[in-house]
């Protein structure tokens, strides 16, 4: 393991404080805790918390400010963070008008957010979570248990922007929802990344070898293939969200090539530009397109794709919306 | 019966039994998991174990809600609420009895399904749970009981948490959270809980 750190021990702390210093214009840190607050104060809006386990930066702190998140939720690396801090979020962020809490589909996360979101009601806020499981890999087969993953920053971009616009909570609630229904990624593996408390690769992947479907956590993908071009590895992704997605010649759609962490910019728009040749072909009229890194896994190699159908004219609106934030969007 | 002095070092040695096996916990957890089994656990108890060595306890009840309040703010990961929610249920029946050990065993072992909502046989620490708790009722709890549950989830297709993704090919590993819950056990057979 070769890593710019100290102790492995410490990475979650020294990230937070190094990335405090940096935006301390935008946000800050509450003492003591993973939880990262925007300095931007929107009284009388529903304010939105998200967070997960540490490792995937920018997401989720980056997107801390104006126009998207009031607060982020930073676990250890790869591990849900605690009910009491994800309370402490919402107490923070809440400015009388509700929290919605964003919530990728893993067991720890949904037990840690669920138990806050409890905690939170007795004392009295008004607290509703969604539940983001944008992953298609073909593993897991059940579709409850779909991981959530890159597409959850085009949830942050869009309630963002519909809560700063003066949505109550249940409308965010069921826009969450709706989004979710309408979007997709897939993703592919050429690198495992390596967890600073375990100091080894999370899984084996030779040499001249892909995998597709792998999760943000080096979760096992659903097939492992020569290593092959950029062409092809559009071709596989774009096929499989076309069949997830089912969409129709003529829609419009939002695009995001999402960097794992190890993939560097060039290859992300080599992949972009393969990716576009293709959504040409399939006449979708793409609205809205990212590419960079926004849901890393530490150092792994690869990239993923999301395919958001804009079922909704406002939801191209809202990913337009400007937003005043660490990480740019 | 339980009394705050042996569920003391029940707990405390719970921890160290963690502690020692930190890197084993996190080695299975990254044969059919993510990996992070072993540091979790043992943030949370060593967490735990500071706390009930610094504080008086008048009862069983508080101690308990002490531990799950310290390993909720702790663990974090699946584990953390788990442990939590079945500390919290042992907290309240404990207010109750303090005499019928396999009653707060059984309340934490509902703790732990109300969140995690996994029934026996799904490769998870609830496996465990339930037959320390079917051995507890029939005066049965052994080291060779303990091993044996927790040695049977490695036949087990995993179908909730993290090994689920793996399918088929979790059979053949130990679930990481049943062997957790393993020490559990033996820490409480080794010290005097139960007759
Ligand atoms: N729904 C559930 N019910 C009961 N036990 C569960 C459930 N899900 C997971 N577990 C237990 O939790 C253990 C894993 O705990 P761990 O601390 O590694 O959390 P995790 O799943 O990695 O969480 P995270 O994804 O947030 O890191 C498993 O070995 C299993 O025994
Ligand atoms: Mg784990």
């Amino acid at each position: 393991m070769k890593k710019i750190m100290n102790q492995p021990k410490d990475v979650l702390n020294d990230m937070l404080e190094g990335f405090c210093y940096t935006h301390e214009d935008l946000v800050s840190r509450i003492n003591d805790t993973g939880v990262i607050c925007r300095k931007f104060v929107d009284q009388g809006k529903v304010a939105l918390v998200s967070g997960g386990g540490s490792g995937h930066e920018p997401s989720h702190a980056g997107y801390v400010g104006q126009g998207m998140l009031s607060a982020a939720v930073c676990g250890e690396v790869f591990t849900s963070p605690t009910p009491d801090q994800i309370l402490e979020a919402i107490k923070q962020a809440d400015q009388g008008a509700g929290v919605l809490l964003i919530v990728k589909n893993y067991t720890g996360d949904i037990m840690n957010f669920e138990m806050a979101q409890e905690l939170a009601e007795m004392e009295g806020i008004s607290v509703e979570h969604i539940v983001v499981n944008d992953d298609i890999s073909l593993e897991p087969r059940q579709k409850s248990d779909r991981r959530g993953v890159a597409g959850t920053v085009f949830v942050h971009k869009i309630l963002g922007a519909a809560a700063e616009n003066g949505a109550t909570l249940s409308q965010l609630k069921n826009m969450g929802n709706d989004i979710v229904t309408h979007m997709a990624t897939l993703g592919v593996s050429l690198l495992p990344a390596t967890v600073p408390e375990v100091g080894k690769p999370g899984f084996d992947l030779a040499e001249d070898e892909l995998e597709f479907g792998i999760g943000i956590h080096g979760e096992p993908g659903y097939r492992r293939e020569q290593l092959k071009p950029s062409k092809g590895i559009a071709q596989e992704l774009v096929s499989q969200l076309k069949s997830e997605l089912q969409w129709e010649k003529g829609e419009h759609i939002a695009v995001l090539v999402n960097g794992l962490g190890a993939t560097p910019l060039m290859e992300q728009f080599i992949f972009m530009n393969d990716v576009q040749s293709m959504l040409q072909e399939e006449a979708l009229v793409v609205d809205y397109k990212k590419v960079g890194n926004y849901m890393t896994a530490i150092d792994m190699a690869g990239v993923s794709l999301t395919i958001l159908r804009l079922a909704d004219a406002d939801w191209k609106t809202y990913l337009q919306h400007p937003v005043q934030t660490p990480a740019p969007f | 019966m339980l009394t705050v002095e042996n569920t003391t070092t029940w707990l405390v040695t719970f921890t160290d039994k963690i502690t020692q096996q930190t890197a084993y916990l996190s080695e299975l957890d990254q044969a059919i998991g993510d990996g992070d089994h072993g540091s979790n656990m043992a943030r949370g108890t060593t967490a735990m174990k500071a706390k009930l060595e610094n504080t008086a306890f008048t009862s069983v009840s508080e101690l308990f809600k002490v531990a799950a309040m310290t390993l909720i703010s702790t663990v974090g990961g699946a584990s953390g609420p788990l442990y939590g929610s079945a500390f919290l249920a042992m907290s309240k029946q404990a207010e109750a009895s303090t005499e019928d050990v396999p009653a707060i065993i059984k309340a934490g072992l509902e703790g732990i399904q109300k969140r995690g909502k996994a029934e026996r046989g799904e490769k998870t620490m609830v496996d465990v749970w339930a037959a320390a708790l079917d051995a507890l009722d029939t005066n049965t709890l052994t080291h060779h009981t303990i091993e044996e549950a927790v040695h049977e989830t490695k036949h087990i297709q995993a179908t909730k948490g993290r090994a689920a993704y793996l399918a088929d090919r979790s059979v053949g590993h130990l679930d990481p959270g049943a062997v957790s819950t393993g020490y559990l056990f033996e820490a409480m057979l080794e010290g005097d809980i139960i007759q």
